[in-house]
This record gives structure tokens, sequence and C-alpha cells, in this order.
């Protein structure tokens, strides 16, 4: 019998244009909890889905138990009791919980389908691991904490002892993430194996007993969690010295740039209101953060500010000027600008070469057009000056395919962009969502100075950290509705966690409608 | 900026390769079915599909003259595709525009160039409803605009029915009521000028058709690659989510994109009506003439330039086709000239493959210490519906990470 349960030894996996996994070598214990720890586009993902037969690695063995398997797909990984919570579920919404947990290895007799076996064993196993599910629940109906409760309980119904968490606590409040923490420390002592893929380095820090380090496709070594710093993790991570303190002076707000009064946002299908009543002020100069849980309504208040979604009741004001029916490019021309939360779906035009992406909001403007024909003499000037400035990179200046950039890239072209427009207003969606420690810096470093260059700054991040460093002050935003309101300053994770699962709320004034007035 | 220039030639060799890659592929499968058709006469045939476009002159003039009408049609769906729509209602497009340019020219004794502009506007018209009905409804537009070819088959059919006028036994003595009345008798001033090249290509087929369509082409590129117009429907096309954020009114685009790819279809119908060699015959089923346009645009990897290229390919296919009788039945050469035609159109699929060959050259040579987190670049520039439908997708596997 081998020390190791499952080992990936040497495992190489290339896609087009780059090589995701190269030489990777990572051992599992037997009820161990191991952490796979690496930026975005790291390989972190790709590895798993090596493990998960999702992908055939081009070199490279799986050993479970000292022998070598062959893992074509998903049953086979399956059959060797290999699980996975996925970071975005699998699961049927429309389907019950119960059904979820049973589906691909339903029992039947004469072709019909028994659940009462499947019942008791999922009533046992939530009872046991202290997992509460309602069986009978809609998964579409059910919050994201117990869509994952599902998750689990799925691969404990296919008695998996090897389970692999990707990324589990991105979509989890702080005390959820704590209840985590624990149930996977029941399960290594069980004698369960887990995977633990993670960029967080406190999780690290507090749950896993071993880590392997991933950067840029490569291994960058295996060690105890015991002989591990925050400090060394992060630079095996990044590959240099990281500085997690952002730098900023006092806000100095002033007059009030955007107003939001009892605005009301419906759901684009279901007509159920995503935003219910939110009233809030940016004044310019200062940084105002949106803390929540994804899908508490984030998305619904973007659009509305932005003219992508019409509002329903309630008004939006610029400065003085009313905008809540105004076109999406008449908020662009009175200096709104908008860092969207999904860079491949709203911010860039993939196909377009760099240059025509930053002119992608004034392409229109007199200067880069002249009778309806456009400019490129101009427009490429302008790319080449923003490059400069914001040091994208890219490998033929301004006219690279945009596609063919690194996310990082694309990232900061969108945010030059913006910030180029010089705005009155800017709202800033998830600025930094996949971006690697250095070009977060970088952007975080860029809207603060937009700050104290007097824009106004709407941050909402699902990274309680980003709101938390970034902002001057911090709505939460639950179900639609703002819930509290804190000073950056004093406030803490838990506090802020607690208004984000709805278990608190602050009682909320109505003082913009009075200010406005 | 000269380096971006070795990109984008890059880009450009990769296309060519493809579409002659795919002219190759299409040509020896229609050897292989001459082959299995008529083995006697296959080698023969083969030939005189490969030149009697350019045997004669009168030969190079059909050409010429079947060209016009394909390269406006394969215009029409190029420019669909490049604003991210399938128009799949050419043929229809086409059949109104013939209408109205023979309306103009038999029933209302208009000259030629007004009647062009009619068939413009019918086109124009019938190709907006399918964008009116995506803007405003939501409704995928390959369903209303079939719908709308065989509503305008018959629709057209009914009209002509009903307007003694427009048929040949009005103008001249005969029993003939299914076909509308020779130009040439009706109303000689409709008839598309010739500009003398009749007497040099000793034909009766060539007129000035060929050259409006490729003005139209130029001036079709023209707007795409220099025009801020341009600049949005492409964008639309690409991403329709990106141009709505960046404030651009995808619902007109959408109309306008579409009523302009009608106008050419249209103006294709007009062209080939107004040569005064053929009669609109009464239908009972869809002119192909529409359904061309796909696989010339498609050829063309919707480049409008590239489409005037291969629209004359097309035609010198289907000139050389015609050589092919009597030793192979008219059904037959159909079959042969359409798989070749249909192959040629794989152009897209080659181009994927190309580059993804090119692609991993590249990553040997350059160890690709670059865009971790990007997207494979292979991925297909082409949008709409047909290019993804085509392309083999499955194999463009994307990192999970978030």
């Amino acid at each position: 019998m081998s020390e190791y349960v499952i080992e990936m030894l040497n495992i190489t996996k290339r896609f087009p244009g780059i090589i995701a996994n190269d030489d990777i070598t990572l051992q599992l214990k037997q009820g161990e909890i191991h952490a796979l720890l690496g930026e975005n586009g790291a390989g972190k993902s790709t590895l798993m889905s090596v493990l998960f037969g999702l992908y055939q690695p081009e070199a490279g063995v799986i050993k479970k138990d000292g022998e070598v398997v062959q893992i074509n797909d998903p049953n086979d990984a399956n059959h060797l009791h290999i699980g996975m919570v996925h970071q975005h579920f699998k699961l049927v919404e429309i389907f019950s919980v119960l059904d979820n947990i049973i589906l691909g290895v339903e029992q039947t007799k004469n072709c019909l389908l028994q659940k009462k076996d499947a019942r008791r064993k999922v009533m046992e196993l939530s009872a046991k691991y202290n997992l509460q599910v309602d069986p009978d629940a809609l998964i579409e109906d059910i919050g994201v904490g117990m869509q994952q409760r599902v998750e689990i309980i799925k691969m404990l119904f296919r008695d998996n002892d090897i389970l692999i968490f990707d990324e589990p606590t991105a979509v989890l409040t702080p005390q959820e993430i704590d209840e985590l923490m624990q149930i996977m420390r029941n399960f290594a002592k069980e004698g369960k194996s887990i995977l633990f893929i993670t960029h967080k380095l406190n999780e690290i820090m507090a749950v896993a007993d071993r880590v392997t380090v991933l950067r840029k496709g490569k291994c960058v070594g295996t060690l105890d969690v015991a002989d591990a710093t925050i400090d060394t993790l992060a630079e095996m991570m990044v590959g240099r010295k990281v500085s997690f303190e952002v730098q900023k002076s006092v806000a100095r707000a002033k007059q009030a740039m955007l107003t939001v009064q009892n605005l009301i946002v419906a759901g684009k299908n279901t007509g159920k209101h995503k935003i219910n009543n939110v009233n809030f002020i940016v004044h310019s100069g200062e940084i105002i953060g949106i803390a929540g849980i994804d899908g508490n309504g984030q998305t619904e208040l973007v659009h509305a500010l932005t003219g992508l979604m019409p509002v329903t009741k309630g008004h939006i004001y610029l400065g003085e000027r009313d905008i809540t029916s105004a076109t999406v490019r008449e908020r662009n021309d009175l200096h709104l600008s908008h860092i969207p939360e999904d860079r491949h779906k709203h911010g860039l035009i993939l196909d377009y070469s760099l240059a025509e992406n930053l002119v992608l909001k004034n392409y229109y403007y007199p200067k880069y057009q002249r009778n309806g024909f456009l400019r490129f003499d101009e427009i490429y000037r302008h790319a080449d000056e923003l490059i400069a400035k914001y040091d994208i990179r890219s490998g033929q200046g301004g006219a690279t395919r945009t596609r063919s950039m690194s996310g990082g890239n694309q990232q900061k072209a969108i945010v030059a962009r913006e910030l180029d427009l010089d705005p009155d207003v800017m709202i800033a969606v998830q600025p930094t969502r996949g971006l690697d420690v250095g070009a977060i810096e970088y952007i975080h470093k860029q809207i603060i100075a937009a700050r104290d260059a007097g824009c106004a700054v709407l941050l909402i991040s699902l990274e309680l950290d980003e709101v938390m460093s970034l902002s001057d002050r911090i709505l939460v935003i639950h179900e639609g509705e703002i819930v509290a309101d804190v000073d950056a300053k004093y406030a803490t994770a838990q506090e802020l966690g607690l208004y984000m699962s709805g278990a608190s709320r602050q009682h909320m004034t109505t003082e913009c409608e009075v200010e406005v007035q | 900026m000269k380096k971006n220039r070795g990109n984008r030639s890059t880009q450009g060799l990769i296309s060519i390769s493809a579409s002659l890659l795919s002219i190759a592929i299409g040509l020896l499968v229609g050897l292989a079915l001459l082959f299995i058709l008529n083995p006697d006469h296959a080698l023969d045939g083969f030939r005189k599909i490969l030149v009697t476009g350019v045997l004669t002159t009168e030969k190079l003039a059909k050409v010429l003259y079947q060209a016009a009408p394909l390269m406006l049609c394969g215009l029409s769906v190029a420019f669909a595709f490049k604003t991210g729509l399938f128009n799949i209602g050419a043929t229809g497009q086409y059949t109104i525009g013939a209408f109205g340019a023979l309306t103009a020219g038999i029933a209302l004794q208009l000259p030629w160039y007004v009647a062009l502009l009619f068939a413009i506007v019918c086109g124009a018209v019938l190709g907006a409803i399918p964008g009116i009905c995506k803007a405003l409804f939501n409704v995928n537009e390959v369903i209303t605009s079939i719908m709308f070819n065989w509503i305008t088959m018959y629709a057209v059919n009914l009209a002509i029915n009903n307007m003694p006028i427009m048929l040949s036994n009005f103008w001249a003595k005969s029993t003939i009521k299914d076909r509308t009345a020779s130009l040439s008798v009706a109303n000689p001033s409709a008839v598309l000028p010739k500009a003398n090249l009749d007497v040099l290509m000793n034909s009766n087929y060539i007129n000035i058709g060929i050259f409006i369509a490729i003005g139209v082409a130029i001036i079709m590129w023209v707007i795409l690659q220099k025009t801020v117009f341009g600049y949005e429907l492409k964008a639309c096309g690409y991403n329709r989510h990106a141009s709505q954020y960046a404030g651009i009114n995808a619902k007109r685009n959408i109309v306008l994109s579409m009523g302009i790819s009608g106008a050419l279809a249209g103006l294709g119908g007009g062209v080939y009506y107004l040569s005064g060699t053929g009669q609109y015959t009464l239908l009972k089923a869809l002119l192909g003439m529409g359904f061309n346009g796909i696989p010339v645009a498609l050829l063309a990897s919707s480049n409008p330039m590239g489409v005037i290229f291969s629209a004359l390919f097309i035609s010198y296919i289907m000139v050389g086709g015609d050589a092919l009788q009597p030793h192979f039945i008219k059904e037959n050469i159909d079959i042969i000239i359409s798989a070749i035609i249909y192959l040629s159109a794989f152009a897209l699929l080659m181009k994927g493959w190309i580059s993804k060959i090119f692609l991993r050259n590249s990553v040997d040579n350059a160890n690709a210490e670059i865009a971790f987190e990007s997207e494979p670049v292979d991925k297909p520039a082409q949008p709409g519906g047909v290019g993804e439908g085509i392309l083999p997708a499955a194999d463009v596997k994307k990192e999970e990470e978030v």
C-alpha cells in the first residue's frame, strides 16, 4: 500500500497557444487536506480537470493507491471514488435537492424510480456531517450556501473518499466559510482525502495540512503549511514580494455626484423586484463600496445605473441631472464611466484591435471621425498614448487583436479607456476579477488616483477584501436592499458577513431624499 | 503602425490559403463524382469544367453575366454575416427585386436606372422586415426570412398573374402567359446598357451589371473598414452586449443591416432580369440565386473583396458545368457543380484547421509565455450562426478559471 491515495506524476497538458500544465506532480496523502494554490490561469483547474477525466494529459500518469489508472471521463473518476465540487455548481435548477443528489445513480425497480432509500441515506449524511439541506426544495429556490451543501452530499452519496473543492469559498459569507472549514476538517478526520483549490492564503493557513503551489503552469513546490507563512506562500505564488496594503489618503468627499433615490428594478424575465427601494449618494472624491454575495441584485443595480436595463421606479441623478431614462450613450456623454463585470461579454469586442477597443466609448467624437469616416491615424495615436500611460502590454501595439491579449492586459485596457473619458462618476464592477496580484495593485492605484482627482467611484465587488481595502464607505446589499451603511475604517469582515447573509440589518434612514430636495 | 500589418497579413494569408484549399478539395470531389457517374467522359468533363469559361469570349461573357447577380447576393449574405445575422432570405429579396425592376420597366415604362432603384427599395423593405422582428420581438431572423421567401414567391406570382400588362402575351402575339414580357419588346430603355461590350465579346449576355456589382463590393468594403457606420455594424456583429454597453443602438443597426442586405439581393434580382436576356417565369420553387449567395459569402469569409473573386469562381464553374452536356444529364451536372460549390464554402472550417496548425508550430517555437488567461486565439472571427455551426466548437476548449 502506497503512502499516497492519489498521485499525479509529471502531468503535462497543452492548449493551443499555452501550456496549461507543465510537468506537474501532485501527491495526496490519505486523510490530509491538501491545498492547491495559484493565481488565476496558473493551471489549477486544468490539473483538476485532468484528474476528473475531463481532459487527457499529453504526458504523465495518475496513480491510485500506487497503481496506474486511466481516467477517461468523470464516470471513471467516480468509480475511483473521486468527487468534485465545481466552482460553478453543476445542478439542475428545476429539480429538487434529492433528485439532483441521485441524478446518475438512481435506483429503479421495474423501471420505476425508487427514492425511499436514497432519501434515508441523504438524511443520514446530512445529520452526520451537519450539512443542512431540504431534500424537497428546488435548487432555484435555495441559496448558494445550501447549493454547495447539496454538491457536497452528492459526493458523499456516491461514497467518494477523495474530495476536490474548486474555489469553494468564493460564493460564501465569512460565517459560511468557517462552517465549511469545519466540515472539511471532519472529513479529513474520518480518513477522507481533500484537495482544496484556492488563491486565498488565509484559508490555506487555517485549514490545510500541505500545500502545492503552481505558477504559470509550472509546479513551484509542495510544503507543509506548518512551515509556511502567508508571505512565503504569496511570494511562491506570484514570484515576487507582494504588498497587500492599499495605500490611500483620507477621502475628501465634496458634492453629491451620483444620487440614487427609491430605486426599484424588476428582473429581466420574472418581473420580480431585484432592486428594492434603494437609496444612496456617492460624492465626488470618495469611493463607495457595495459588498454582497453574488446574485443579490448587484448586476441589476449596475445595469440600471448605466442604462443597460430599464428602471421600474425611482430616480437616478448624475450631479443635478435626472438620468433615470437616459440612454447609455447620453450617460457616457455626461461622463459616467463603467468598468463592467464581465470584460469579455461587455467590456471588449475581442475581435477588434486594441486601438479600436480603446475608442469603443468615443469613436464618434469629432477627434476620431470626419464626415462619418474613422480617422485611424488619430485612433492609433490615442492607442499608443494609453498603452504607454497605462502600461498595457500587447504583441503588436494598438493593432493587436484583443482576443490574443492576457486577461490582465485586457482589463488594463478597459480601465485605461474608462479613465481616459475623464469621468465624473465611475462604476467599477469587479475591477480586478481574475487578475494577478501585480495587475490588482496597479488597478487599485488607478482607481484611488481617480478618486483623488475628484471622481465619484462606486465599487461593486464580490471580494470582500477588495471592498474593505478600497472603499471609504461600505454599503451592504442583500436581496436587492441596502441593509447596512458602515464606515470602511471601522468595518470588520465578521460584521459585514452578518449583513451580507441577511442575519442582521441596520435601520436605514431615507436621508437621501432629504438631501436632494 | 507598420508592425500591425504583419498580423493582419498573416490572418489574410490564412484566409486565402483556406479558400484555395477548399476549392481544391471541392474540385477533387467533383472529379470523383464525374468518375462515378460516367467514367468514360470523366476526365474530359473535368477539363471542360476547368477551361470552358475562358475558351471563348462568348463563354467569358456568360461567366461575367452570371457573376453579377451572384456577387450581389453574396455581398448581401456577407453583409448580414458581418453584423452577426444570417440572411437566408436573399432569395426572397432577389425575387422581389426582380419584380420591382420588371414592374418599373414594363408596367411603368421607366428607364433601367430607375428600375434598379425600384429593385433596391423592394429588396430593402423585404429585408428590413426580419430585421424589425428581430430587433423588436427577438424573433430569429432565419425563421422569418425563410417564411418570407415563400410569401414573396407566391405574392409575386399572384401579382404578375393579375397584371396583364406584365405578361408576354400583352406585348406580342403569343399564348405564353406564364412569363413576363421580353424587355426588348416592352421597353428597350429598361435594358441594362451593354457599353459596346456585346460587340467586343460577341455575346448578347454581357452588360454593365458586373461593373455595378464590383462597384458595390468596393463601396461595401469602404463602409465596413473605414466608416463609423461600419465600425458600429461590425461591433454589433462581433459582440452585441459590448456594443450595447458602448451605447451603440443595436436594434437600429439590426434593422439597417438587414435592410441593406436585402437591398443588395434586390439589386441582384434587378441586374439579372434587366439584362434583357431572360424573362421572369412564374415560379413553383424558390430561385437558387439567392441561396448560392451563401457559399459565395462563405468562400470569401464574408470579405467584400473576396466576394468578387468567389462569385466569379462559382459562376465560372457553373458555365463549365453547362458544357458537360450531353455526356452528363442536367440533374447530374447540378449535383457535381453543387458539390464543388458547397465544399468550396468549407473555407471557414479550413481556416480553423490552418490557424490551429499554424499556432501549434508557433507554440513549439516560442514556448508561449503569453496570454495565460486569454482564450485560445484560434477561435473563428466569423460571427453568426453558420460560422458557429460549421466550426468544430468542441475543439476550442477553454480553461474554466475565473
